[in-house]
């Protein structure tokens, strides 16, 4: 991995000071000029309705992710969800969006009782600090949500 | 893409019946759109688009990946052991090109 350029370099203690620096800069200037490259809360929603329409229930899915990304490129997510995953009851699809990104779907996971467990791990990118929603669809066809919000340090997504 | 590599871990036996973890990862650059290049350039979209894995030919698992799947996706997820057999992972580029890994798991 770590011959990907885009990974970044080891930072020594002065470049992560003016890498702080820089940040402040960056969001005085985001401010000013807001960019539009990103989702809003209602395009998370249209996203997740055409992956599983209806409306979620909270529970039952657990969003694992640090409270702050240091490294927005590169954020663990663990997504789990509380299902014996037998034939009479099994998690089908889960569904993560994120409504900081310049596109709301990060992607969609298809489950079986094969899996014997409802449990996934990726690592997503995160542009700035927002909040993360997944979906779970049931075989049964109940909607099961989490959110979590994620700060992060240095975006990912580039720009 | 020309010269992807991936590489999958998973046990190579299992009890039957038991839970196991399947640990994948493919070096793909993932370029999102979104970002530029040196000179300012946009870097165009070329990523991942699909991941799943056939265990004796059997889907066991599918992942549809955006454009917010960081580079060089990781993904892991589980799988029961219920008969030896075959794992194949595939991935599909947006390009058309087809990705395969594959792994034997002796189940007694």
């Amino acid at each position: 991995m770590s011959n990907d350029p885009r990974v970044l370099p080891a930072m020594t203690r002065r470049d992560l000071v003016l890498a702080a620096g820089g940040g402040v800069l960056a969001t005085l200037v985001a401010g000013l000029f807001p960019l539009p490259a990103s989702a809003d809360p209602n395009d998370v929603k249209k996203w997740l309705s055409t992956v599983a329409s209806g409306t979620p229930t909270p529970g039952k899915i657990t969003i694992g992710a640090p409270d702050i990304a240091e490294n927005g490129n590169v954020v663990p997510i663990t997504l789990s969800v509380d299902s014996p995953m037998t034939e009479q009851s099994y998690v089908k699809s889960i569904a993560i969006a994120a409504d900081g990104n310049p596109l709301p779907g990060v992607a969609i996971v298809d489950l079986s009782p094969a899996n014997g467990k409802a449990e996934v791990q990726f690592r997503m990118r995160l542009a700035k600090t927002q909040t993360v929603t997944a979906v779970a669809l049931m075989n049964d066809n109940s909607l099961w949500s989490a959110a979590k919000t994620i700060k992060v340090t240095i975006g990912g997504c580039g720009g | 893409m020309q010269g992807v590599a991936s590489r999958l871990l998973v046990p190579s036996t299992a009890k039957k019946g038991d839970v196991i973890e399947v640990k994948t990862i493919i070096m793909h650059p993932m370029d999102s759109g979104y970002s530029k290049d040196q000179n300012g350039k946009t870097i165009p979209r070329e990523i991942i688009e699909t991941f799943s894995a056939a265990y004796n030919g059997k889907q066991v698992f599918k992942m549809q990946l955006q454009p917010s799947i960081s580079s060089n996706p990781f993904v892991s997820f589980f799988m029961k052991a219920e008969q030896s057999g075959t794992l194949e992972l595939t991935w599909v580029d947006q390009d058309g090109s087809v990705y395969k890994n594959q792994a034997q798991i002796t189940v007694t």
